[in-house]
């Protein structure tokens, strides 16, 4: 049996106005196992705790309730005096008398009833209260940046900054992500390769990064500030250590007709390749799909011209082991593929291109050199149409449902930038809105109408229509002046749709972190958290999370860093101690816990038991990780056996406080 | 249940309230003082999926006339989709408590927010409201555990 | 019959959610009978959420369209504009003294090249 001491806030007179205090003490005298009721004016004022830890020690009670205001508000002030009276915390439960009685009932006779009520139940509740002791898990002082995008690099230099160790896993050759593609960005204009690569550098050389290029995760174990994670560094066929980057390979490779991705296959490279003059790391990489030697052992040259003596043909997959106490997930986007919108004839002409292909036309490193020139014909085209919303805002069944955000924005850019360098462009823009919050991004896009002369046209292209001469008929609505149109156009641009990288979802699931129907990782809260996911231990930079602009995605890659600084400036991680707890004797062994969890908490294995007979016996049983359970108790509920159970709202505590309310 | 010959009939009402959202509005009707009858008695839990559909019962065993379930609303759960299984598992015993011949009104489901005091207190009303029309709840009350 | 009730049929013989519409215009843009027509497909769905529908079954557009579906296939809103179309053409028919199309009519605008089924088609669309 409990000894339990009562304590009684009067909490001057907003308990003590509709409740009569000394009755409710009185009354609660008499309930089995409390040995001193006591009511006093301010429970939680420096006299009032001192009352309940000389109490504590006076009786040598096990148990305290507190009938006074919400336990959000007090809890913790009053478990701090019992533990520091020599009891448990948990061993203080506390009758809310005050915002669920004395404050919402004016009759006196009723408030003082539902008081005692309300007090009976937590002293039932006490009753089967056992001492729980929060435990510790160590945090491993390192984080590991999945993505090497400007969200990944953002988020590995700041962490790097406040003297963690980082790890950034990038499945390309090299880091950089999208924002390499880029010519310039809006609003500024600035040279993106300007403002990027010496981000990248800076990540080369910050000895607390290490670059996993050429890399992918292949597997996470454990939790937060304990993470296991498997790297699966694919074989690129180059010794990184070795290869000094000198190109000399890449220029003498034979095999010269590889779609080069860097430009969206607009142009060509040789098997052995370095994405871009400015990649990090500077380090060759033969693309197996293509290389003779590889594929059928003739060839050869690159291993020949290598005075490093990099080229290993025979390397293989390397799969290794990393520890972690923080995970930030930075997988970027991709647009989306467009063959399902063959009335812009994407497919049918070549001089029909997305908006990150005319990216690559326009940047002096790109296919082209900078000139802006027809895929087709090398020509310089004259009349140029911009699509936006070309899966964007769609029906489910037709595309995204989402506004991919940047494409306003971009488009503005690409039509000013046009009408810039070549005058004698005419340049429409089809929209259905212009989105433009953002500082100074309205002032940019009016700057494209008003100064550069850009073609504005509310409405949307129908359908474009090779010509025999080589042009396109552009056939659209002018919805204000309510006319179909159509336009001779040498270029048609598409503002493709945005989606989350194709890798994100399997990662997600190797995380055991949420996503939303569209494959956009989930934050913890929409707006209060956004940066981590409701999975200890892992946060989202970049537009993993959503479509974002570069400046949001800086923001929020140190926003994540902030985030991971925090955990793992800690030596250890106090673990909640109302967590789920599986009674293996119980157990059957069904897995439903398993699958209701939402945080990956429970494993199942198996484990030997004597049987009454003496003999032994294995069998299959859960067993809860405390770290990891954040006591939402959904597991306590699907066990069908009754073994699974939640420390500090047990079946049994629950129960108790059912029969003492209902007596 | 208290029955008086000169008394209205007062219902015993069990509220179970999520500890991120329906206990805050609670707290937050509370603070805004907003009435409702004394009828009602809350009990803290974790999560509205922490709610055993047994504890519903187990109440209305013990003589409560109404069990009421307030959770956060859907989305919006802390542990991301506990309200989400209480939703199912409650659906689930209406089908029960239905195939018992228990009145569906005596148990409620309902989503409110940290912010809904006045929801909170609305709900809170109406449901004793229906409860009281309902009168006692005789058919799932165990005799046996009757207070004399 | 009111203009609700009337906007209550369309839709309901349609099938459409006209609030579905994000009036980009693609419907038009695509709409190759764009300008035989006085109402085009964007303004079709915009004036049956108006509830304008008396305006369109007075005017030509409804036997202008061509029911060929394109505004239905590019719709990125799966609005279908041809089933509005449709619907208020069917409320049009429906009407008492409406029809478009008199049997003593037909010999007028047949020619040799046309098709016999176009002639049965035309005739079962825009005649009861």
């Amino acid at each position: 049996m409990q000894r339990i001491g009562v304590f009684v806030c009067h909490c001057g007179t907003n308990i003590a106005a509709t409740v009569d205090v000394v009755a409710v003490a009185e009354a609660l005298q008499h309930e089995p196992g409390v040995v001193i009721s006591k009511e006093y004016q301010y429970m939680c004022s420096e006299a009032g705790q001192e009352l309940v830890k000389e109490a504590i020690k006076e009786h040598k009670l096990t148990g305290v309730v507190i009938c006074s205001c919400s336990p959000r508000m007090h809890e913790n002030t009053f478990r701090k005096a019992a533990a520091a009276a020599g009891l448990n915390p948990y061993m203080v439960e506390i009758a809310n008398i005050r915002e669920q009685c004395s404050w919402i009932h004016k009759d006196k006779t009723s408030g003082t009833e539902k008081a005692i009520i309300l007090g009976r139940a937590a002293i039932a509740k006490v009753h089967l209260n056992a001492p729980l002791t929060a435990g510790q898990s160590p945090v491993i002082k390192r984080a590991l940046v999945i993505g090497g995008g400007i969200a990944g690099i953002q988020t590995a230099l700041d962490i790097a900054d406040a003297g963690f160790e980082v790890d950034i896993v990038e499945k390309e050759p090299t880091i950089g992500g999208k924002m390499t593609q880029i010519d310039k960005t809006f609003p500024t204009l600035d040279c993106a390769a300007c403002i990027l690569t010496p981000k990248m550098v800076e990540c080369a050389q910050n000895e607390k990064i290490r670059i996993h290029s050429y890399s992918e995760v292949s597997d996470v174990k454990g939790f937060v500030g304990n993470f296991n994670v498997t790297i699966k560094k694919k074989a690129r066929f180059v010794d990184e250590t070795k290869c000094t980057g000198c190109g000399l390979c890449t220029e003498k490779c034979p095999m010269k007709k590889v779609p080069d991705l860097f430009n969206l296959g607009m142009n060509n490279r040789r098997a052995i390749y370095i994405p871009f003059a400015q990649a990090v790391p500077k380090v060759a990489t033969i693309d197996a799909d293509y290389c003779n030697m590889l594929k059928n052992g003739k060839c050869g040259v690159c291993a020949k011209v290598c005075t490093a003596g990099a080229i290993d043909y025979k390397q293989q997959d390397q799969y290794i082991e990393e520890q972690y106490g923080a995970i930030v997930v930075a997988t970027g986007f991709n647009p989306i593929k467009l063959d399902k919108y063959d009335e812009f004839a994407y497919s049918q002409s070549k001089d029909v291109i997305t908006s990150l292909e005319f990216e690559r036309l326009t940047n002096a490193a790109g296919p082209t050199s900078g000139t802006l020139l027809r895929p087709s014909d090398g020509k310089h085209p004259h009349t140029i149409v911009f699509v936006q919303c070309v899966g964007s805002r769609c029906d489910d069944s037709k595309g995204k449902s989402y506004c991919s955000k940047i494409c306003c924005m971009y488009t503005a850019k690409h039509a000013m930038l046009t009408r810039e360098k070549y005058p004698d462009t005419d340049v429409y823009v089809f929209y259905i809105d212009v989105r433009t919050p953002g500082k100074n991004f309205d002032e940019f896009y009016r700057r494209a109408v008003e100064q550069y002369g850009v073609h504005y046209i509310k409405g949307m292209v129908g359908k474009v229509t090779p010509k025999a001469d080589g042009t396109l008929d552009v056939q659209a609505s002018d919805l204000i002046s309510n006319e179909q149109l159509h336009i001779d156009a040498d270029l048609v641009v598409l503002a493709a749709a945005i989606e989350p990288d194709k890798s994100a979802r399997p990662l997600a699931t190797k995380l055991t972190a949420s996503m939303d129907t569209n494959d956009f990782f989930t934050e913890a809260h929409a707006k209060l958290r956004p940066v981590e996911s409701p999975t200890a231990g892992i946060f989202l930079s970049g537009a993993c999370q959503g479509p974002k602009d570069i400046p949001e995605t800086v923001s929020q890659a140190g926003a994540a860093a902030a985030k991971v600084i925090g955990l793992l400036s800690k030596n250890s991680l106090t673990c909640n101690p109302c967590v789920a707890q599986s009674d293996e004797l119980m157990c059957n062994g069904c897995s439903a816990c398993e699958k209701v969890c939402p945080y990956g908490a429970i494993t199942y294995s198996e484990k030997e038991f004597r049987m009454p007979d003496r003999t032994t016996k294995l069998r299959r049983v859960a067993s809860v990780n405390p770290a990891v359970c954040q006591g939402c108790g959904a597991c306590t509920v699907t066990c069908p056996s009754g073994a699974m159970d939640l420390k500090g709202f047990s079946n049994r505590q629950i129960m108790a406080e059912v029969d003492a309310i209902c007596k | 249940m208290q029955v008086n010959e000169n008394k209205e009939f007062e219902p015993v009402i069990v509220a179970f309230c999520c500890n991120w959202c329906s206990y805050a509005g609670a707290d937050l009707s509370g603070t805004n003082r907003l009435n409702y009858p004394a009828n009602v008695k809350i009990i803290r839990v974790p999560c509205s999926c922490r709610v055993n559909p047994l504890f519903i019962l187990r109440a209305f065993q013990r003589g409560a006339d109404g069990v009421i379930i307030c959770g956060c609303h859907p989305g919006d759960c802390h542990y991301t989709s506990g309200n989400y299984y209480a939703r199912r598992r409650i659906t689930m015993l209406f089908s029960m408590l239905d195939y018992l011949g228990i009145e569906r009104d005596r148990t409620r489901l309902e989503w409110v927010s940290a912010a809904e005091g006045a929801k909170f207190a609305k709900t809170m009303n109406e449901f004793v409201e229906a409860v009281k029309k309902l009168g006692p709840n005789r058919r799932l009350e165990d005799l046996r555990c009757k207070k004399q | 019959m009111h203009s609700d009730n009337l906007k209550e049929q369309v839709l309901r013989s349609s099938g459409v959610n006209v609030l579905k519409c994000m009036r980009c215009g693609k419907c038009s843009a695509t709409c190759p009978s764009y300008d035989e027509m006085e109402y085009h497909p964007h303004q079709f769905v915009y004036m049956v959420e108006k509830g304008n529908i008396d305006e369109l079954m007075k005017s030509e557009s409804i036997y202008k369209c061509l029911t060929c579906f394109a505004c239905v296939e590019r719709c990125p809103r799966n609005v279908e504009p041809a089933k509005v179309v449709e619907a208020v053409r069917l409320a049009a028919v429906r009407r008492q003294g409406c029809n478009h199309l008199t049997p003593d009519m037909i010999p007028s605008m047949l020619d040799e090249d046309l098709p016999q089924q176009a002639i049965v088609t035309a005739f079962r669309k825009y005649a009861k």
